[in-house]
């Protein structure tokens, strides 16, 4: 499966996930703190060379991945041009901008595998008062592997409809997409079972 | 043990693949995302615990870096966006869904799903969405709400939905609808 993982192998990558994490966390809670103008065009300078820093492809990529932001961009600027209180409104696009893009660099320089590793973490606690814990990781290997099979079948589903019917693909293949989850499942169920279960 | 974990695992998948087919047109030709619609079956197909679970397990892989959101949007950018207020209540939506689901059973499964949806699935979703909005947009919570008010009517029509696909399920897979076994 495709991850958000940046292909550009950066120094960060190296770094451990939990401290990302705690950085990203403490770089947001400042961020919401702050309503001062000239604090958030440096934070967001800032945001902008940690993207620029490992190259061109790494700052198109990351570009392009906040570019899903624009059409909030537009609605506050119009939103406080109108009330006649711009400085507000460009220090709340600066801060949405800045928050997103720290996260997505988290996103983008840390792997799935580290990511698991601190959910391993914070989840040590669970085990030692006698949970299972066992179910969360085993939950995570079967959504990863069954999106793309699910997603398959979906598409199989769409192209049986459009052979059929002159409309197009309506509601009505999600009643038969959740039945071949569930059976999916029960299968899986089944075959946990068979070899030793839980 | 491993029932739940296959069924919560396989509706977690279900939610993300909801957001990878192209979107379903509706009788009069209106396009929606199924992908909410799957946070409603969560609920009304699993019940709150594990309806919760699976939506809770969505989301937790879309917060590590899975690009399982409509339109492959996934990461950590996603909870500091305007919009993460509904991708946080998601789980909460399902969990309320499924509990009414459980909780009302003098009626037909399908007509409690349908009402459950609307009240999990829209109106503690959109607490949660709106309150997001506030945070992120500094907004009062008035304004914040006139922003997503246009959304409602399409997830009215989605809640109906999930009820008649709740009461097919329900014919087609007894067994394995646990909200109500």
């Amino acid at each position: 499966m495709i991850s958000l993982t940046s292909p550009v192998e950066t120094r960060a990558h190296r770094w451990p996930a939990g401290a990302k994490l705690a950085a990203l966390c403490a770089a947001t809670m400042l961020l919401f703190a702050s309503n001062d103008l000239r604090f958030h065009f440096a934070a967001f300078a800032c945001c902008l060379l940690l993207y620029a820093l490992p190259g061109r492809l790494f700052f198109r990529t990351g570009l392009r991945r906040l570019a899903v932001l624009w059409p909030f961009f537009v609605l506050i600027l119009v939103w406080h041009v109108a009330t006649g209180d711009v400085q507000a409104g460009v220090v709340i696009t600066l801060r949405m901008v800045t928050a997103v893009g720290l996260a997505n660099l988290v996103t983008m320089t840390t792997r799935l595998s580290d990511m698991i590793g601190v959910v391993r973490w914070l989840t040590a606690p669970l085990r030692r008062i006698g949970i299972n814990t066992q179910g969360i990781e085993l939950g995570i290997a079967l959504v990863v592997r069954f999106t793309p099979v699910l997603a398959q079948k979906g598409q199989l589903l769409a192209m049986a409809w459009r052979a059929r019917a002159l409309k197009r693909v309506g509601w009505q293949i999600v009643t038969p997409f959740a039945t071949l989850a569930i059976d999916d499942a029960e299968r899986v169920a089944e075959a946990l079972r068979a070899r030793g279960g839980l | 043990m491993e029932r739940n974990v296959a069924l919560i695992a396989l509706f977690a998948a279900l939610i993300a693949a909801l957001g990878l087919v192209p979107k379903l047109t509706l009788a009069f030709g209106v396009p929606i995302t199924a992908q909410s619609l799957g946070v409603m079956l969560c609920g009304t197909v699993l019940g709150a615990k594990r309806g919760g679970l699976a939506v809770l397990l969505f989301v937790g892989l879309v917060a590590l870096g899975l690009p399982l959101l409509a339109g492959g949007r996934g990461g950590l950018g996603v909870f500091a966006s305007p919009t993460a207020g509904f991708v946080i209540g998601f789980p909460i939506a399902a969990f309320v869904t499924g509990w009414i689901v459980e909780q009302w059973r003098s009626v037909s499964i399908g007509l409690a799903a349908g009402f459950a949806s609307i009240i999990g699935g829209i109106a503690v979703l959109y607490v949660f969405g709106v309150f997001g909005l506030m945070v992120t947009l500094n907004k009062t919570a008035m304004e914040a709400a006139i922003l997503v008010i246009a959304f409602v009517p399409g997830d009215v029509i989605k809640a109906v939905l999930a009820g008649i696909i709740t009461a097919a399920l329900a014919r087609a897979r007894p067994a394995s609808v646990l909200s109500r076994a």
